[in-house]
C-alpha cells in the first residue's frame, strides 16, 4: 500500500508544481478563441521580440557550438595547463546567477568599463544594444555542448582518430571524418541545450538590454513587459510559444538521450 | 619494405619504455616483436609506424630516414588491438576509407574494396555496422582496412590479444597464409610465445625496454642468449647451477659420473607425458622433469624413489649468474 | 583558450574590479534592507535544497522501482523547468497560484509564492542525481534484505539511503546554488513587494538605481557563499568516498 500512496503522493506534487501550471497556460491563453492569440502574436511589438530572440539565438548558438566543440576537443586531446581552471571558467555560467552574468557583462561594456571606455571612445554601441545581449547570451551558455562533448570524446578514445591517421588522413580530414561524426549525437543533444537557454534567457540579457519596446525586448523580456503592462492576452501568447518552444525540445532532449546511450555502446562493443 | 630502428630511446615520465634500442627487419619477413606486457613492444611498433615519436635515435624504412615523417606519409598498414573500427561508418566504408582519402577513383575503390572483402571472408557482411560484428570479424574488418591502402609495411598491434582462443588459433593460421600470399614485410606484437613461435620468420624479444635477442625461432629455442629469452620461451628448470629444458633431463635410477642424486617427490600424469619434481639430496632447489609415460614405466618411478639426473649432451643450458 | 578568457575570465574580474569597493560594501553592509533580502534568500535556498532532497529522492524511487502507465512521459516531464523559460516558469505559477485564484490559492507576493518557484526552477537536480544512483543499485540487495525479514523502512533506511546520499546531497548543493541566484522565475510572483524580494531582485534594481557597486558586492557574497558551499560538498564527498 506504500508504493502506492507514494506513486501518487508524487505524482499529486508533480502536477501541482508542472503539470496543472503549464496547462493553465494554455488554457487562459486560448480562453477568449484563437483570433486574438494570433492578433496578438502578430503585432508589431511581438514579432520584433520574436525576430530579436531568433537572431541572438542565430548567432549565439553557432559561436558555442563551434567553440563548444573546439575547447571540448582540447580538452579531452591535448594537455592543458592548470586543467581545474579551465573546468573551474567552462561551468562558472552555471554556478552563477544569470543576473551576475549580466552585470558583469554591463560592467565590461558600460561606459566606464575596460571593452566599454574603447568603445565609447570609437563610438561603438554595445550596451543596451543586440550586440550585448548577444554577447551575454554567449556567456550563459557556453558549458552546454563543452560538457556533453567532453565525456564522449573521453570515451571513444584516440584509436579511431590514430586509425585515421595511419590512413593518410590529416588531422583537419581525421576530425571531419572520424571524430565529428563519432559525437555527433553529443554535438546535437548540446545544442538542443543551447538554443534553448538562448531562447528563454531573461535575468542576464534584462540587464544589458535597453528595454525598449518593439526593439530591445526578447520574448521572455516581452512576457514580463507585458505581464507589467497588463496585457494578459499578449503575455500568455508569447508565453506559450516559448512553452511549446521548450516542449519540442524537451521531446527532442528525450528521444536524443536514448541515442546517446546507444553510440555509447557502440564504441566500447 | 626493410626496417631498422637505430639506438631509439622513448621515456614517458619517469617510465623507460624504451632504452637503445637496435633492431633490423628484413623486406618480406613476417616478425614477431615478442616480450612481457609493458616490455615496450608496442611502443617500438608505433614508433616505427609515426604514431609516437621517439626520444632519440632514428627510424629507416627501406634505408630512408622516416623519425620525423608523419604517419599518415609512411604507408604503412596498422591493425589496433583493439579494431578502431569507425563505429558510425559501415564494413564497406570502413575498408575504404584510406581509399577515399587518397582520392582513388569510384570504380577502383570498389573493386578493391569487393576484393579485400572477400580476402577476408566478410563479404556478406559489407553493408554491417562493427557493432554488428563479432570479435575475430571486426578484427578482419581492421586488417582489410589497412591492406586497402596496399602498404608496404603491415604492423599490428596484439591483433589477436582481445579474442578468445579457438578464434584466435584461426586467425594465427589466417594471418600466416595470407603473409605467404601477399609477402607485405609484417611485424606484430605479441605476448603469447607460443603465437610468435607458430607464425613468424623472425622475433625479437624485448623485455624491459631492451633487445634480449633476435634471431629465428629456432636460433632462439635452441640458442637462448640469455635466461630471460630461454624462460620466456619456453618450460626451464634449475640443475645444479644450470637453467635446462625438463625434457633435457636424463634420469636413471643407477648412479652415474656427474649425476645429481634426487628423491622423486610428485608424479602428475598430464596425458602421454608425465612430470616429475625431484628433490636433490644436497638440499638444492627442486628439480622438474619431463618424461613420456613410457619411460616412467621403464623405469618403474613412483614417489620417494631414487634417481640421478643429469643432462643430455644436446641440451640446451644457460650458466645461472652466481 | 584565449576566446574563454576574453569571454568569461574578463567580464569576471571587471565584476570583481568593481566590487572591490570599501564603500560599497558599508553600504551594502548598513542597509536593513539588503541584510533581509540576504537572510531571505539563503533560508529559502536552504528550505529548497531540503524538499528537494525529500520530493527528489521520492520522485527518483518511483521513476526507478515503480511501474505506471505513462511512466516515460512523466520522466521526461522531468526535464521541464531545465527547458522551460524561467520568465514562463514565473508566468506558468502567477496563473495557477495568483489573484485569479483558479485553485483558490494566491501566494502571490507572498514568500510562499517565491519558495514554489524556486521549487518548480530546481525539481530536475536531485531526481536527477540520484536516478542513475538507483538504477544501478542491485534490486537483489534491496530482495536480500527483505529476505533477512527487514521491512520496507528499515531497507530505506539501512541500504537504500546510505546508497544514494552522496548523489542527493550533490543534486541539493547544485538546486541550492542555482536558487540562490534564481531571478526569471520569482520577478512575477513576488510582486514588486520588498519583502518578497530575493538577491537577484536587489542587485537587479541596484543596477537600475546607479549602484552597480552594491550590486557587484551583492553578487559576490552570492558566488562566495555558492563556492563555500561546493567546497563543502566536496571535503564531505572526499571522507564518504574514503569510508565507502
Amino acid at each position: 500500500m506504500g508504493r502506492y500512496a507514494l506513486r501518487y503522493g508524487v505524482l499529486a506534487y508533480l502536477s501541482m508544481l508542472l503539470v496543472v501550471p503549464v496547462g493553465m497556460i494554455a488554457y487562459r491563453t486560448f480562453q477568449h478563441g484563437v483570433s486574438p492569440v494570433w492578433d496578438a502574436l502578430s503585432s508589431d511589438s511581438a514579432t520584433s521580440a520574436i525576430k530579436l530572440s531568433l537572431l541572438i539565438a542565430a548567432i549565439a548558438v553557432p559561436i558555442n557550438v563551434v567553440f563548444g566543440i573546439a575547447t571540448g576537443w582540447l580538452l579531452a586531446r591535448r594537455k592543458m595547463p592548470v586543467p581545474w581552471l579551465v573546468n573551474a571558467i567552462i561551468n562558472l555560467p552555471f554556478a552563477m546567477s544569470p543576473v551576475i552574468i549580466g552585470l558583469a557583462v554591463f560592467q565590461l561594456y558600460g561606459r566606464t568599463g575596460w571593452i566599454g571606455q574603447y568603445l565609447f571612445d570609437h563610438q561603438i554601441p554595445v550596451l543596451f544594444t543586440w550586440k550585448a545581449m548577444v554577447i551575454a547570451t554567449v556567456f550563459i551558455s557556453l558549458p552546454f555542448v563543452v560538457r556533453e562533448v567532453v565525456p564522449v570524446l573521453e570515451e571513444i578514445g584516440t584509436d579511431q582518430e590514430q586509425a585515421a591517421e595511419v590512413l593518410g588522413a590529416t588531422a583537419l580530414q581525421g576530425f571531419f571524418r572520424v571524430t565529428l561524426p563519432a559525437i555527433r549525437w553529443a554535438v546535437v543533444y548540446g545544442t538542443i541545450l543551447t538554443v534553448a537557454r538562448a531562447l528563454g534567457e531573461y535575468g542576464a540579457v534584462n540587464l544589458v538590454s535597453s528595454n525598449i519596446v518593439g526593439q530591445g525586448l526578447t520574448l521572455p523580456l516581452y512576457v514580463d513587459n507585458r505581464v507589467n503592462q497588463l496585457d494578459p492576452t499578449s503575455a500568455y501568447s508569447a508565453g506559450l510559444l516559448l512553452a511549446v518552444i521548450s516542449l519540442i525540445i524537451l521531446v527532442g532532449m528525450t528521444t536524443l538521450s536514448g541515442r546517446r546511450h546507444r553510440t555509447a555502446e557502440e564504441t566500447t562493443a | 619494405m626493410s626496417i631498422q630502428c637505430q639506438n631509439v630511446s622513448k621515456s614517458f615520465g619517469d617510465f623507460h619504455a624504451l632504452q637503445d634500442v637496435t633492431v633490423e627487419i628484413d623486406s618480406g619477413q613476417l616478425t614477431a616483436v615478442l616480450g612481457p606486457s609493458g616490455g615496450g613492444k608496442s611502443t617500438l611498433l608505433r614508433i616505427i609506424a609515426g604514431l609516437e615519436t621517439a626520444d632519440s635515435g632514428t627510424v629507416l624504412i627501406e634505408g630512408q630516414d622516416v623519425t620525423h615523417v608523419l604517419a599518415r606519409d609512411r604507408g604503412i598498414g596498422f591493425v589496433f588491438q583493439h579494431y578502431a573500427a569507425f563505429t558510425h561508418m559501415t564494413v564497406w566504408e570502413n575498408v575504404a576509407f584510406g581509399l577515399k582519402i587518397q582520392k582513388t577513383p569510384k570504380e577502383k575503390i570498389r573493386g578493391r574494396v569487393n576484393d579485400l572483402l572477400n580476402l577476408v571472408h566478410l563479404d556478406g557482411l559489407a553493408k554491417r555496422y562493427p557493432s554488428e560484428l563479432s570479435g575475430g570479424q571486426r578484427q578482419r574488418m581492421a586488417l582489410a582496412r589497412a591492406l586497402a591502402v596496399e602498404p608496404g609495411l603491415l604492423l599490428l598491434d596484439e591483433p589477436f590479444g582481445a579474442l578468445d582462443v579457438k578464434v584466435r588459433q584461426e586467425l594465427r593460421d589466417w594471418l600466416r597464409r595470407l603473409h605467404d600470399e601477399v609477402h607485405t614485410t609484417t611485424i606484430f606484437v605479441t605476448h603469447d610465445q607460443e603465437e610468435a613461435m607458430e607464425i613468424a620468420d623472425q622475433i625479437i624479444v624485448i623485455n624491459a625496454g631492451r633487445v634480449e635477442q633476435a634471431g629465428t625461432p629456432d636460433t632462439l629455442y635452441d640458442r637462448p642468449a640469455n635466461q630471460f629469452v630461454m624462460g620466456f620461451l619456453g618450460p626451464v628448470t634449475q640443475l645444479g647451477d644450470r637453467m635446462v629444458r625438463p625434457h633435457d633431463i636424463r634420469v636413471s635410477t643407477q648412479p652415474e659420473a656427474g649425476a645429481q642424486e634426487a628423491v622423486v617427490d610428485r608424479l602428475t600424469s598430464l596425458g602421454f607425458e608425465t612430470r616429475i619434481v625431484a628433490r636433490p639430496t644436497n638440499n638444492g632447489s627442486p628439480v622438474t622433469v619431463q618424461l613420456t609415460r613410457n619411460q616412467i614405466n621403464e623405469l618403474n618411478l613412483q614417489v620417494g624413489s631414487r634417481v640421478y639426473l643429469s643432462t643430455y649432451p644436446t641440451a640446451q643450458q644457460v650458466s645461472m649468474p652466481a | 583558450m584565449l576566446y574563454l578568457s576574453l569571454l568569461v575570465g574578463l567580464p569576471v574580474a571587471a565584476l570583481i574590479s568593481l566590487s572591490a569597493d570599501s564603500t560599497a560594501w558599508s553600504a551594502v553592509y548598513h542597509d536593513a534592507h539588503t541584510r533581509t533580502v540576504l537572510e531571505f534568500t539563503f533560508a529559502v535556498s536552504l528550505a529548497v535544497a531540503v524538499l528537494n532532497s525529500i520530493t527528489g529522492v521520492a520522485l527518483a524511487w518511483v521513476l526507478v522501482r515503480d511501474d505506471f502507465p505513462g511512466k516515460r512521459i512523466v520522466n521526461a516531464l522531468i526535464d521541464l523547468p531545465f527547458a522551460l523559460p524561467t520568465i514562463v516558469a514565473g508566468l506558468v505559477l502567477l496563473t495557477l497560484y495568483g489573484p485569479t485564484k483558479p485553485v483558490g490559492l494566491n501566494v502571490a507576493g507572498t514568500r510562499v509564492g517565491v519558495l514554489f518557484a524556486l521549487l518548480f526552477v530546481s525539481l530536475p537536480f536531485v531526481v536527477r542525481a540520484v536516478q542513475p544512483v538507483l538504477l544501478t543499485l542491485e534490486r537483489e540487495v534491496e530482495d536480500a534484505a527483505a529476505c533477512l525479514g527487514a521491512k520496507q523502512w528499515t531497507i530505506f533506511w539501512r541500504i537504500i539511503l546510505p546508497a544514494i546520499r552522496p548523489a542527493a546531497l550533490t543534486g541539493a548543493t547544485l538546486a541550492f546554488a542555482r536558487v540562490m541566484g534564481e531571478f526569471g522565475s520569482v520577478v512575477l510572483i513576488s510582486g514588486n513587494i520588498p519583502r518578497t524580494e530575493i538577491a537577484s531582485q536587489v542587485i537587479f534594481n541596484d543596477v537600475e538605481n546607479g549602484a552597480p557597486a552594491q550590486a557587484a558586492v551583492v553578487g559576490i557574497i552570492l558566488l562566495g557563499t555558492a563556492l563555500v558551499v561546493f567546497v563543502l560538498l566536496g571535503l564531505l564527498m572526499r571522507r564518504w568516498t574514503r569510508h565507502g
